[in-house]
């Protein structure tokens, strides 16, 4: 499923359709959205896709860490300079590094990144955020009508130098620019207000959510059940259906990996059967022999009509005698008969009613 | 004995491989349980780490004094170190922005404007192995006329040193001084941005005698790799701090 999100993202937006958009959120009971961001970052960039180029907002990650974790992954630096521009307002969003340099007493630090960059100093401004992405991504991938991708990743640090107002007109410009053709966000959605998830929500037509797995109470935290939990997704299709699908993740060294629940679920319940000597499984044959015995209150078959007790037969017989005598038969009554006195008028006719009367015997 | 059980702090924060530097460290403590010991020893643990090692200290809650004395006693000479240029104390004790008038990220630009010139004052080789500490993110809030947003902006600027220098940064946050609030946003952002996260709490079954509270040490390898926590009891002496498992003590 996580492979259907970024199906979508690659597929793109269709000619005069918004961009489609995901949001990942996650909260502090488990952190893993960035994993999920860096999952989806790398299917974007190994696989052929709509956009030519990639636009990387950095708010909360360094440039350099995208380049480590680029070359990390095997992915070509040197030819990537042509697909990936990371928009760098990690290092210094407010300008205070620039001021302290105009002044002239701080020298400026060149690091060596092999990513593009651009820094970018005015984070509290949300129109030339726009115009800066919406730059670079021209800058990628030229005028004409090809398309790039736009990965934000905190919307939460966004949300923290701006109003929710400006945020949201940033993204559905962002969404509504016919060069871009799909957006991807991160969320902590315990650092915000529900109105602000929501509204943010109600913009993207995906929603990840990284959900912990366990119940339990902070304090027996460990690693296993920390590092894995349930991934699901809500998707909104253009005719406003809504589909949520979950899965369950893990996160290991080498990435974030996920499963089906049911298969997970399988392979759980296997593990939990007690490994026994003898076995607990019947074979073809022993079904089948099984099958076959006749239990012995079914219908032996033998042709004769079976008759059984029937407490309301015999009322219907001694309706005529009189309410308060009433006789119950046997089949074979002349061996002998129960004579019975009901006790009161009081006593309804039905409780010596057979219980089980509606057994098919 | 006592120095092996020790270890289980330094090896919890991975000091066996010196991977302090260009990590975020966060500590978080309670009002019954007082982490603070984790700064001290954190702070020896710097000055041991490499020759040419130093500290950036921004104290707001207790003066020079202090700290000096605690760290005469866990074996730490730190006038001697800020004589040699390798511990530098910024003494913010009495911070205070003004409440009208100009806006506090003036002040706290200025405040990093101080960190970074000391950073860029120090040869080029030494500036990998600098440590920054602040030994109490919460008097910050109150400096800032209890401003949130600014206190962030500030340390983030301060995390961005990690990345950029490759220092080490440590902070110290009381937990339940945010109880009260439904988003308390300081901390919480902090604990997502944290790559190693200490809590220190007292123990669930009350005050005791000879545990005076557990630690949960939590590593994220820079989100990407998976987490390791480390859970231990720790009993804070005359000298020095003993760490164990629980129920390993007899």
């Amino acid at each position: 499923m996580a492979e259907s999100i970024c199906r979508s993202l690659r597929d793109g937006a269709l000619e005069g359709e918004l961009a489609p958009t995901l949001t990942i959120k996650d909260s502090l009971a488990s952190p893993f959205s960035f994993n999920v961001f860096s999952h989806i970052l790398l299917q974007l960039s190994s696989q052929k896709s709509q956009s030519h180029g990639i636009v990387i907002v950095a708010l909360s990650r360094s440039p350099s860490f995208y380049a480590d974790f680029l070359k990390n992954k095997g992915v070509e630096l040197s030819s990537s300079n042509k697909w990936i521009h990371i928009l760098d307002c990690y290092t210094d969003p407010l300008g205070w590094k620039d001021k302290a340099r105009k002044s002239g007493n701080v020298n400026v630090v060149s690091d060596q990144i092999s990513l593009a960059t651009s820094s970018y100093k005015s984070v509290k401004d949300m129109d030339k955020l726009f115009l800066a992405i919406t730059d670079l991504g021209r800058g990628l991938v030229g005028e004409n009508k090809v398309r790039f991708c736009v990965a934000i990743d905190s919307l939460s640090k966004l949300l923290r130098h701006a109003s929710l107002q400006s945020v949201a007109g940033l993204l559905s410009n962002l969404r509504s620019h016919d060069q871009i053709s799909s957006i991807f966000g991160l969320l902590h959605s315990d650092l915000h207000e529900e109105r602000a998830t929501a509204a943010l929500e109600y913009m993207s037509s995906m929603v990840a959510s990284v959900e912990p797995d366990h119940h339990s109470s902070e304090n027996c935290l460990s690693e296993k059940n920390f590092t894995q939990g349930k991934f699901s997704v809500r998707s909104k299709r253009r005719n406003g259906r809504v589909r949520e699908t979950s899965e369950k993740f893990k996160v290991e060294a080498e990435g974030i990996s996920f499963a089906s629940i049911s298969a997970e679920d399988g392979t759980t319940v296997a593990g939990l059967l007690p490994k026994v000597q003898f076995n607990l499984q019947l074979s073809e044959k022993e079904q089948i022999d099984r099958a076959k015995v006749v239990l012995p209150f079914e219908h032996q078959g033998n042709g004769k009509p079976i008759q059984i007790y029937d407490g309301r037969r015999s009322l219907e017989e001694s309706s005529g005698e009189g309410a308060p005598i009433s006789r119950c038969k046997n089949e074979d009554s002349a061996l002998g008969e129960i004579i019975y006195f009901r006790d009161s008028d009081d006593e309804m006719p039905d409780s010596d009613e057979d219980p089980d009367d509606d057994l098919d015997i | 004995m006592e120095h092996k059980e020790l270890n289980l702090l330094n090896e919890a924060l991975g000091f066996h491989n010196n991977n302090l530097y260009g990590r975020f460290v966060l500590v978080e403590d309670t009002v019954d349980t007082t982490a603070a010991f984790v700064l001290h020893q954190i702070l020896k643990h710097s000055f041991s780490s490499h020759p040419s090692s130093s500290v950036i200290f921004l104290a707001l809650s207790h003066p020079f004094s202090h700290y000096d004395r605690i760290l005469r006693k866990i074996g730490c000479n730190l006038a001697a170190q800020r004589d040699n240029k390798r511990f530098f104390f910024i003494d913010m004790l009495m911070l205070q922005f003004p409440d009208e008038g100009k806006p506090n990220d003036v002040g706290f630009a200025a405040v990093f404007e101080k960190i970074e010139s000391v950073i860029k004052a120090l040869p080029q080789d030494n500036t990998k192995f600098v440590t920054i500490m602040i030994d109490d993110i919460s008097f910050l809030q109150v400096a800032a006329n209890g401003s949130s947003n600014d206190v962030l902006d500030f340390l983030h600027y301060c995390y961005t040193l990690t990345s950029e220098y490759g220092c080490a940064f440590v902070a110290l946050d009381h937990k339940d001084i945010y109880l009260n609030e439904e988003k308390p946003a300081i901390i919480s952002e902090m604990e997502y941005l944290a790559d190693i996260l200490v809590k220190a709490e007292p123990l669930a079954t009350g005050l005791a005698k000879d545990v005076h509270g557990q630690l949960m040490v939590l590593h994220k390898q820079h989100g990407i790799s998976p987490v390791k926590i480390h859970n231990f009891h720790f009993k804070i002496k005359e000298n020095s701090i003993e760490c164990f498992y629980p129920g390993t003590k007899i």
